[in-house]
């Protein structure tokens, strides 16, 4: 996962789109700040002369209109102070939400394939701590990156006008800052990388652990898991540790440094002074500019670790957004007759999973007619699941093509296509939502009718008015709560329910027990009547739902034909679907 | 049934005065003032108790920062030597007081430096250390918590749990100590110092505490409630983000992404805003500490001056009091920043001490009973169960003996409570009355390490870990050669496709085991549960996703399999259940038919029915 790392300004620059809409107020923030600085450097100034004028020369008549000012000056300070807060909280945040968004909708967008790559703690860290990082670094450390470079860079100058010599001391300290910055960027931001791919890491652990909670309870590998989390904690330890070395180490030049400068000016302002070069005046002035210099210099180091952490934060963000969305509509789409017929063909369809040669599918040759059912029967690994994902182009093929009423489904606009075809998935996926939301999911419009309609379909409606709020009942996360009847049955509802023209159906009666069975078969029945069908199938109670059977092997249709004929002729599907049920009955 | 109305249920849910307890007032986003000082006191008392074993370190730090402060102290003073009298005197021609300030001045940056830095390499190592600390317990604690809790509780709330609320933690500890250290430490500093120049213009500085502890108090208060809105909010936003990647299938078959578009934008902006709010509270804040800082230097320029005039008042002194009070209100910003830092982590920790403070139902022995060799005989003596005390009774009363490697095969209607008693076999819920006993034991008060030698449960949520297949089977037995799970793997009838796959054994089933179909993954998983060679075996629903010739052969292996142990089968294949040597139909969580299949068949009940006709539907 890790590229080629650009330098750390390079990376930055890719935040300028999030921050060109906030440019406005993220300057005004640094003005406020720089005018704050101002106002603060001005009070003691005048403080001094209070001190020297009206008090030492005993004129409290004097004294009033300097307290006003200080007074003034003081409430002009915090209003700035205020004001620089205030005017970078919204900006901040409000390009930590777009970016967050941004990636969550790409996530949405990037094909089944990516995911399947990713671990999921990588993607989730990349959506809360790394931006978090980067709202940190807009609403603070960018303001004062370049306020304390501004404040440097007029010390410097302030010090060369007093005097060259002086200026030239302060300039020789501030130059190994440079040598520093880039010492941040090769040490640093990689020990800061590190850590953040680790705490990816971690976070996929503790996913895993919570989502597979029940295979680690029922083998009691609570142990082993958590032996293996705490590995990985370890070594998010060592790097972070690491890092504040670095850290510490860094930070010390800095702060060593300014401090040499001002004992190098007092030495070489004594010389001046013998030389008759220089006044212990310009002296006392130069001393006084640069402690007033330190805590700028000082903070370079922190604001370079922020700086690369953030580097690296966007970094991996990009390293998402990136991604090319390779599953996308056509900009042209084609379009469908209307009303859709339904008329599904495989031609030539060839695949092989993205990164591995081998195909999976090498030369798919089918066809299911307007309202037929056709079944798709093969060995366990054999590609079935994966026909039923280019229908609906969760996957591509890789040569060949697939049409719905002619069109190739690459031309149809993605969500026309979608609209079309109707899915149910082996393993139904529900959301910690309620069951009319899960039913639902993207269709538009639906109302509470359309919804029990589709659950009565499916038989779904008694289990789902059992439920203690019926359909405003919120079903956990996956559906844990339910059987896994239930769930394949509300799976069911939901791939109905948009009416669609198409229905993919993969293995839709696996998990429902005997006495179900026959009621959601009745239902298919009714389901299926009407609309095309492709319905992955196990048992020959699924396949006779089937008004053809296709037989997959090796990547091909090896035989189409009924269920009675393949039983008869064919040797591979007898293998396949003379059940057990009939040797125990026989 | 653990299910939650989809909006508004949960304020019926605990009953009021525990409504803080655990995890309960996690979805609360405005809690009353006594909950909330409750919910503080909680939080606070998690933080001393991760941060109590450090407190040699933490003192030594302290002293760090000390002998720091103390040290850079001397600077300016050197610097005023050197320009008082080490350039005049150089100028005399007598260079060596000004070599020794110089020096010197050189030396304390040196050591202040050296100071610093070992403090930040400290309070690093202590940071990180209690991190881990806590990452382990939030780690063992979720694993500890019962199987009903994690229902209820969803994964992404765990996960934001030992993530963001704990990088809450982190922050604070990298950048708060230090500014509460040097911040309480200088304000002590100089309290000191004034007073000794002068009381009467000191207690004028320091009377500026008033409002300061007034706004400080307001300031806590603002900045816990925005930033209780903030963990709340990204909690959600994980949530969320985490079942749309896992169920990103779905939600691309089914359009959903504009809904979730459309969510997710709600929950960001409800982030954004509640970080907005936390900015600007900070914002009022900082601001607010400085005017009080600026007038009271104004206050004491004014009346110090009149005593200055009227000779009560070295004029040095007020000078050394402009000076210093300038210095005085320098480190609230710090302090303010601590305070931010530190609502934000008790906000955190809020979350992460209810989670520590759930119990788990289901709780390990504290002086167990050792089992010895498991021969697999269970008993059930007078087990009921309901979800909760006061819900209605999912399995009445019963009693059921099971005698050592038998076979038995449950059978009913959906919500039958077939899972329900597997579940309690395998000790995934305890009964609410009576015991269920593994030879003569109380499940209850066997080890868990023990238990789940002895019993092992196969769900038909097949979960795969990050890992190759390899590891995936090993799973059921760590210990395993990779010879013992080739042969796993061989007599489920897995060996064939694994061996098929790019790197056989080794292939990295991607997440979630993406790279398997499902059928492939209750292979697998079966592989793993015959590797852990358990003496009872829990299966439920465990091959609904197999093909006819792969179920053959988890049929045949089963057979030989469970020959000689004691197993629990929830099967919807009635060729599964014919192989088991007793069946026990189940209606309404009471047993009604309990023998051996030829019994039932021969008999009238509802098996035989039902067995006629599956008869039939083969035809």
């Amino acid at each position: 996962m890790s590229q080629e790392s650009t330098s750390t300004a390079a990376t930055l620059r890719r935040l300028w789109p999030y921050l060109k809409p906030v440019r406005t107020p993220i300057a005004l923030s640094m003005v406020a700040t720089l005018l704050a600085m101002l106002c603060g450097l001005g009070i003691p100034l005048i403080t001094q002369r209070v001190v020297d004028g009206p008090i030492a020369g005993r004129d409290l008549a004097a004294l009033p209109p300097l307290i006003g000012l200080v007074v003034l000056l003081g409430c002009a300070e915090a209003a700035l102070f205020y004001a620089r807060r205030k005017l970078i909280a919204r900006p901040a945040s409000d390009v930590e939400a777009r970016m967050r968004a941004e990636l969550y909708h790409h996530l949405q967008d990037l094909q089944v394939s990516f995911h399947d790559r990713w671990q999921s703690g990588q993607l989730l860290s990349r959506a809360t701590s790394d931006l978090t990082q980067v709202r940190r670094f807009v609403g603070f450390s960018l303001v004062f990156l370049v306020v304390n470079t501004l404040v440097m860079a007029t010390g410097l100058g302030v010090l060369f006008w007093l005097s060259p010599a002086m200026g030239a001391v302060a300039l020789a300290c501030t130059l190994p800052l440079l040598a520093l910055s880039y010492l941040f960027e090769t040490k640093f931001k990689v020990v800061a990388r590190r850590a953040q791919d680790q705490a990816g890491d971690l976070t996929t652990v503790v996913e895993e652990s919570v989502l597979g909670i029940r295979v680690l309870k029922a083998f009691g590998r609570g142990p082993h898991l958590t032996g293996r989390f705490l590995r990985q904690a370890r070594e998010l330890r060592s790097s972070e540790i690491a890092k504040v070395k670095v850290f510490a180490a860094l930070w010390a030049v800095l702060i060593v440094l300014p401090e040499l400068g001002i004992a190098g000016q007092l030495a070489f302002g004594a010389v001046g002074i013998a030389d008759g070069t220089l006044t212990v005046g310009t002296l006392v002035a130069a001393v006084t500019v640069s402690a007033y210099l330190r805590w700028p210099i000082d903070s370079i180091g922190w604001l370079l670790a922020e700086t690369n952490s953030t580097a690296s934060a966007v970094e991996r963000y990009f390293e998402v957004v990136d991604a090319p969305v390779e599953i996308t509509g056509p900009e042209r789409p084609g379009s469908l007759p209307e009303p859709v017929r339904g008329h599904v063909r495989f031609e030539g369809v060839h695949f092989a999973h993205p990164g591995s040669a081998h195909e999976v599918l090498r030369g798919v040759d089918l066809e299911v007619r307007p309202g037929e059912t056709v079944a798709l029967v093969g060995a366990t690994g054999s590609g079935k699941t994966t026909v039923t994902a280019l229908v609906p182009r969760l996957a591509d093929v890789t040569r060949g093509r697939v049409t719905i009423d002619g069109v190739d489904v690459r031309d149809l606009e993605l969500g026309r296509l979608r609209e079309v075809v109707g899915t149910a998935f082996e393993e139904p996926i529900l959301f910690s939502a309620s069951v009319t939301e899960n039913v639902a999911l993207g269709v538009d419009g639906v109302d509470e009718a359309r919804v029990r309609e589709a659950l009565r379909v499916a038989r779904a409606e008694e289990f789902v008015d059992a439920l203690p709020w019926g359909l405003d009942t919120r079903i956990g996360e996956q559906g844990l709560s339910l059987s896994g009847g239930q769930r394949q049955r509300l799976a069911l509802a939901r791939a109905v329910v948009g009416r669609p023209a198409v229905l993919v159906l993969d293995d839709p009666l696996s998990a429902l027990d005997v006495h179900t069975e026959a009621e959601v078969e009745a239902a298919l029945r009714r389901v299926l009547k009407g609309v095309t069908a492709l319905v992955v199938a196990h048992r020959p109670s699924t396949v006779q739902l089937a008004d053809r059977v296709a037989v997959l092997v090796d990547g091909r249709i090896a035989a189409v034909g009924t269920h009675t004929q393949l039983l008869a002729e064919d040797e591979v599907y007898r293998h396949l679907l003379a059940t057990l049920d009939e040797e125990v009955a026989a | 049934m653990t299910a939650v109305r989809d909006e508004g249920g949960a304020t019926a849910v605990a009953a009021q005065e525990e409504s803080w307890r655990g995890v309960a007032a996690e979805d609360v986003e405005d809690v009353d003032r006594a909950t909330g000082a409750k919910l503080q006191a909680r939080s606070r008392r998690l933080l001393a108790e991760l941060l109590r074993p450090h407190t040699r370190a933490a003192v030594l730090a302290l002293v760090i920062v000390v002998v720091e402060n103390l040290v850079t102290l001397a600077g300016p003073l050197l610097i005023a030597a050197a320009i008082d009298t080490g350039v005049p005197a150089a100028l005399d021609g007598r260079p060596d007081a000004l070599a020794w300030c110089v020096g010197g001045y050189a030396a304390v940056a040196l050591a202040a430096t050296v100071l610093r830095w070992s403090f930040v390499r400290l309070t690093g190592r202590i940071g990180q250390d209690v991190l881990l600390v806590l990452r382990e317990r939030i780690f063992r604690h979720a694993q500890r918590l019962s199987i009903s809790f994690h229902e209820k509780y969803t994964s992404g709330k765990v996960i934001s749990r030992a993530t963001s609320d704990v990088d809450a933690l982190q922050d604070l500890l990298e950048e708060g100590l230090d500014g509460f250290f040097t911040s309480l430490l200088s304000l002590l500093g100089i309290s000191v110092v004034l007073l000794w120049l002068d009381a009467p213009l000191a207690l004028v500085v320091l009377s500026g505490f008033v409002p300061l502890v007034l706004l400080t108090r307001w300031f806590q208060r603002r900045s816990g409630a925005a930033y209780r809105g903030t963990r709340g909010a990204i909690a959600r936003i994980i949530v969320q983000f985490v079942e749309t990647m896992n169920g990103i299938r779905a939600v691309q078959a089914f359009r959903r992404e504009r809904r979730n578009r459309a969510i997710m934008a709600e929950l960001n902006g409800r982030f954004r805003d509640a970080n907005t709010d936390a900015m600007g509270v900070m914002a009022a804040y900082t601001s607010s500490v400085r005017v009080i800082g600026n007038v009271s230097l104004a206050v004491i320029l004014a009346w110090g001056a009149f005593r200055v005039a009227g000779g009560q008042l070295e004029l040095g002194v007020l000078a050394a009091f402009t000076l210093y009070v300038r210095r005085f209100y320098d480190p609230f910003d710090q302090l303010a920043m601590f305070t931010n830092a530190y609502a934000s982590a008790t906000a955190a920790l809020e979350k992460i001490s209810g989670l520590l403070e759930e119990e788990p139902t289901v709780r390990e022995p504290e002086d167990p009973t050792p089992l010895g060799d498991v021969r697999g005989a269970v008993r059930f003596e007078g087990v009921e169960f309901r979800y909760a005390p006061g819900s209605p009774l999912v399995l009445p009363r019963f009693d059921l003996t099971v005698p050592a490697g038998q076979t038995v095969a449950l059978v009913g209607a959906t919500g039958a409570g077939k899972s329900t008693l597997a579940k309690l076999v395998a000790r995934f819920y305890d009964p609410s009355g009576g015991a269920v006993l593994l030879d003569g034991v109380d499940l209850r008060s066997v080890a868990d390490a023990e238990l789940r030698r002895a019993v092992v449960m196969v769900t038909q949520e097949n979960f795969l870990f990050d890992g190759s297949v390899l590891d995936n089977i090993a799973l059921g037995r760590p210990s395993a050669t990779r010879e013992e799970v080739e042969a796993a793997a061989r007599a489920v009838g897995a060996d064939g496709f694994v061996r098929a796959l790019p790197e056989g054994y080794d292939t990295d089933v991607r997440k979630r085991g993406g790279r398997l179909s499902a059928g492939q993954r209750q292979v697998v998983a079966f592989a793993r549960a015959f590797l852990a060679d358990p003496a009872v075996l829990v299966l439920d629903e465990a091959t609904s996703s197999l093909d006819v010739p792969t179920e053959r052969l988890v049929q045949d292996a089963l057979e030989t399999v469970l020959a000689d142990r004691t197993a629990f089968i929830i099967a919807h294949r009635l060729s599964t259940v014919l192989i088991a040597d007793r069946v026990l139909v189940l209606d309404d969580g009471r047993v009604v038919e309990d023998g051996t299949p030829e019994e039932l068949i021969g008999g009238e009940g509802r098996f035989a029915a039902l067995h006629a006709a599956w008869r039939d539907s083969l035809v």
